[in-house]
């Protein structure tokens, strides 16, 4: 008999204007001892079905239809059903261990409190069994961690410790929520073996809600692709991922950027603004295109930025060392790519190479001049220009008060104040088609937009002072797999087309190397290789960077 | 996407403070009150034939009428008549006229006192942050109404007597702004730390836009929600100050009645039976702040995006 049945479950959303259907017909079968994959891009509908499941379904969402079957029974028949499963039958792991564990209790006491609501045991067995619990998902010293409070924890411990809470009452099926999204590559591996270990020794049906191709064909031994509230295929993750029958799997496996070699675009088969045929760089036709002079456009010279905590004494004792003497130098027209974990300190450097912050030793060269001990306004509006930025998250890098039209001629009157106004607007046309968005756009305002859109806004934005660098911090990670591989396309041919210089920050490696001549990776603000980007994923030479690539998500990894 | 040649007016329709506006009827019920309070205030004149300051349409012999629906009302004055024979109902709308003036120029100059330094101290931030934000913790140690009294005080001081009745008004809304500038500057303060560590100030930073435009183009517009909620809740506050104050008898003089003073003057008659002197223009004051408070409720449920 099948374990969980998902019979023609249907989730609707009753919205002001439309009902919003997030989970259309959806039948999914999962056995125990095995983890099914779900994923989908962002608003698929693969954490509705999952909440549907422990009936944790937010207003104004409701079930309109169908059945869920736990081991015979139907979750939707009794409401009390639901009340006795959670936590007894049913566990739940969330995104963000930040959130999931209540900051003014111990873990102990937060194991001890749910232990003691599904079991019948005294406080002394409830500990006993707590630290076992610990124990198993591979906290140490547990006996003295178990009195600790959450915010001793790192993020990858503390998610350790929310399966521990979600194994506490020996759960038959646990759901996993996005368990590793929130989390650095190395300890995502950590997490997923874990959940790999569980399974296979409590002999758990697990359903793992993912939007990462890696994670999936790494971890799972079954996938079910949901799109728009459909489920699109469901099968053994090996067939699905080499052999897709849908398009919409076809499309969403060929964005994926590969692992194992450098592609030149992404093959795309669905797109987001299907009027425009080829990629149609009108901006070309303004743009002072300078050639490519053999020259490092870009120096950073023994750099370190420190952050100073403490509000009130301006003592060394208490400040972060975010950047620690950092060298290297970008050649004109090359795409250099910085690679590091959460807390490294790339972005930090991107923020003083665009002058927002200044650095606390060391210098920026930029075109042979330093431009981090300029002091007077103008000559620095001289560099603003030749240097812009694209930001990580595309809700708050524009002003949302703004029309996109003022928000692209912003830059433009800036640098030249004396445009026409019919010059104006057919700049800010030129601009936005070269971004693939149609002139209409302009008379609209960021929030019509989706994430990918806006992103493209924000490359608009960037282009607009006709920059020789243009500097991308993480510029794709809020985005879905298929956006970001159109994102990533359209860098490429601007890159091309423009002669532009490009300083590509981001934690994703396989993103990196289908962008990057050449990496520098980074350590707790240390550098710790440079080097050209086939050479570093084939040899690379430090340990840090060989312990990246081992443990990082390989699509490929399903062909072995 | 289809809405891109919408006009304004649709543009409005379509909001979402537009549709919670039309779903609360408690937001539309006081926003009726206050239109109808506002019209009949501003444009008295085509609302009731009498002008209490005109001395020669008043009587003496209808002074102290009762209200209409007593037994020795006069159907003419609804609400009655005041000691020097003036209509109550003109009279209190002719002194709302005067407590909404007050409010609105008293919040007005709060609002853009506290917002410019509130805005320019969480931009800038620094000693000159520390500086303005401990003077607004200082201030909000002194209660309001003592404030205002201090400015009033002073003025008086610094006024001749002749010219301190003309200008008791303007005197009237500094003291009242002067009280209430650091609500704002706090709010708005605390607004602008948020913004701007959001990316679309790096942004202009990087393309070079100076400081000033910044704060006034693309922080100021997103901070204004929050504002406009405390100018709300301040606008009642503003006219239960004035009228505090002019019940004080230091507000307005009782040649140009506010509501305060006209409460204040009905006051002597309570005891000797004329209730209707003192009672109607209190609670004409009691609707209409309380009005302004509810529609005030309503813009902080609409307006807070954590509640969304």
């Amino acid at each position: 008999m099948t374990f969980l049945k998902i019979n023609n479950l249907s989730v609707n959303y009753e919205m002001r204007r439309e009902t919003v259907y997030a989970a259309k017909k959806v039948n999914i079968n999962v056995e125990k001892g095995e983890i099914l994959g779900l994923v989908g891009e962002s608003g698929s509908g693969k954490s509705t079905v999952g909440n549907a499941i422990i009936n944790l379904i937010d207003e104004p969402g409701k079930v309109s239809g169908g059945s869920i079957i736990l081991d015979g029974t139907d979750i939707y028949e009794n409401p009390e059903n639901i009340i006795k499963l959670r936590g007894k039958k049913i566990g739940l792991i969330f995104q963000d261990p930040q959130t999931s564990l209540n900051p003014i209790l111990t873990i102990g006491e937060q194991l001890i409190e749910t232990i003691q609501t599904h079991l019948k045991l005294n406080t002394e067995e409830a500990k006993n069994k707590a630290i076992n619990l610990l124990k198993e998902v591979g906290i140490k010293d547990a006996e003295t961690r178990f009195n600790n409070y959450p915010h001793q924890f790192s993020g990858g411990m503390r998610q350790r410790v929310v399966i521990s809470l979600a194994l506490c009452c020996e759960p038959e099926l646990l759901i996993a929520d996005e368990p590793t999204t929130a989390l650095d590559v190395s300890i995502q591996s950590q997490i997923l073996d874990l959940i790999k270990r569980l399974t296979k020794e409590r002999n758990l049906a697990v359903i793992l809600i993912t939007h990462d191709m890696g994670v999936i064909s790494e971890t799972t031994n079954r996938v079910a692709v949901m799109k728009n509230g459909y489920l699109v295929e469901i099968g053994p993750t090996k067939e699905i991922l080499t052999k897709p029958k849908e398009i919409y799997t076809k499309a969403l496996i060929s964005s994926v950027p590969p692992t194992n070699k450098k592609i030149n675009r992404f093959k795309i088969i669905e797109k987001e603004n299907k009027n425009e045929g080829e990629t149609n760089i009108k901006i070309l036709n303004r743009w002072s295109k300078k050639e490519i002079i053999e020259q490092d456009l870009v120096k950073v010279k023994n750099l370190s930025k420190t952050f100073d905590d403490n509000f009130f004494t301006e003592s060394s004792k208490n400040s972060v060392m975010a950047v620690d003497d950092v060298s290297f130098a970008i050649k004109e027209g090359e795409s250099f790519g910085l690679v590091g974990e959460s807390g490294s300190g790339k972005s930090t450097i991107a923020k003083m190479i665009v002058n927002l912050y200044s650095p606390t030793a060391g210098d920026i060269d930029f075109d042979n001049v330093c431009i981090t001990k300029i002091k007077s306004n103008k000559e620095m509006m001289k560099f603003r220009k030749q240097i812009q930025m694209i930001f990580q998250d595309p809700y708050s890098s524009l002003n949302g008060r703004l029309k996109v039209k003022d928000i692209v001629s912003e830059p433009i009157k800036l640098h030249n104040p004396s445009i026409s106004s019919n010059d104006l607007d057919n700049y800010i046309y030129d601009l936005l088609e070269s971004v693939e968005l149609t002139q209409q756009s302009a008379e609209r305002y960021p929030h019509e937009f989706s994430g990918g859109q806006r992103q493209r806004i924000s490359i608009a934005r960037a282009l607009a002072t006709q920059p020789r660098l243009l500097v991308c911090d993480e510029p794709t990670s809020a985005l879905d797999v298929s956006i970001q591989a159109q994102i990533l396309n359209l860098l490429k041919d601007l890159q091309e087309q423009l002669n532009l210089t490009i300083l590509f920050i981001s934690h994703d490696l396989p993103v990196v190397r289908q962008m990057c001549d050449r990496i520098a990776v980074l350590k707790n603000g240390k550098l710790c290789e440079i080097s050209e980007t086939e050479k570093l994923f084939e040899k690379p030479s430090h340990n840090y960077t060989k312990e990246l690539l081992n443990l990082m998500p390989k699509i490929e990894s399903i062909y072995n | 996407m289809d809405n891109k040649n919408l006009t304004i007016l649709n543009r409005i329709k379509d909001s979402d403070i537009y549709f919670s506006f039309i779903k609360s009827p408690t937001a539309i019920i006081s926003t009726l009150i206050l239109i109808i309070i506002f019209f009949c205030s501003f444009f008295v004149e085509l609302v009731t034939p009498y002008n209490p300051f005109d001395p020669s349409s008043l009587s003496l012999m209808d002074a102290f009428t009762p209200p209409s629906w007593t037994e020795e009302g006069l159907a003419k004055f609804i609400l009655g008549t005041d000691g020097q024979g003036r209509d109550m109902l003109a009279t209190i709308l002719y002194g709302s006229r005067i407590s909404l003036i007050v409010g609105f120029s008293a919040v007005l100059f709060a609002l853009v006192l506290g917002v410019g330094l509130g805005l320019s101290a969480g931009y800038f931030g620094g000693k000159y942050e520390m500086f303005v934000m401990r003077f607004t913790d200082v201030q909000l140690t002194v209660p309001s109404i003592l404030m205002a009294l201090l400015v009033d005080g002073i003025a008086r001081g610094i006024i001749s007597r002749e010219l301190h009745d003309e200008m008791a008004i303007y005197v009237l809304i500094f003291a009242i702004g002067i009280s209430e500038w650091p609500q704002f500057a706090r709010v708005s303060r605390a607004a602008t730390l948020v913004e701007k560590n959001k990316d679309y100030v790096s942004a202009s930073t990087i393309i070079g836009v100076s400081n000033i435009i910044i704060m006034f183009k693309h922080i100021l517009p997103n901070i204004m929600r929050p504002v406009l909620v405390i100018g709300t809740i301040g606008l009642a506050l503003a006219i239960i100050a004035e009228a505090t104050l002019s019940f004080l008898g230091v507000g307005v003089p009782p040649t140009t009645p506010s509501l305060g003073t006209l409460i204040r003057l009905g006051n002597d008659f309570l005891f000797s039976g004329e209730w209707w002197i003192t009672f109607f223009p209190a609670i004409f004051l009691v609707i209409l702040a309380f009005s302004i408070n509810l529609l005030g409720d309503w813009m902080r449920d609409t307006l807070n995006p954590k509640l969304n």
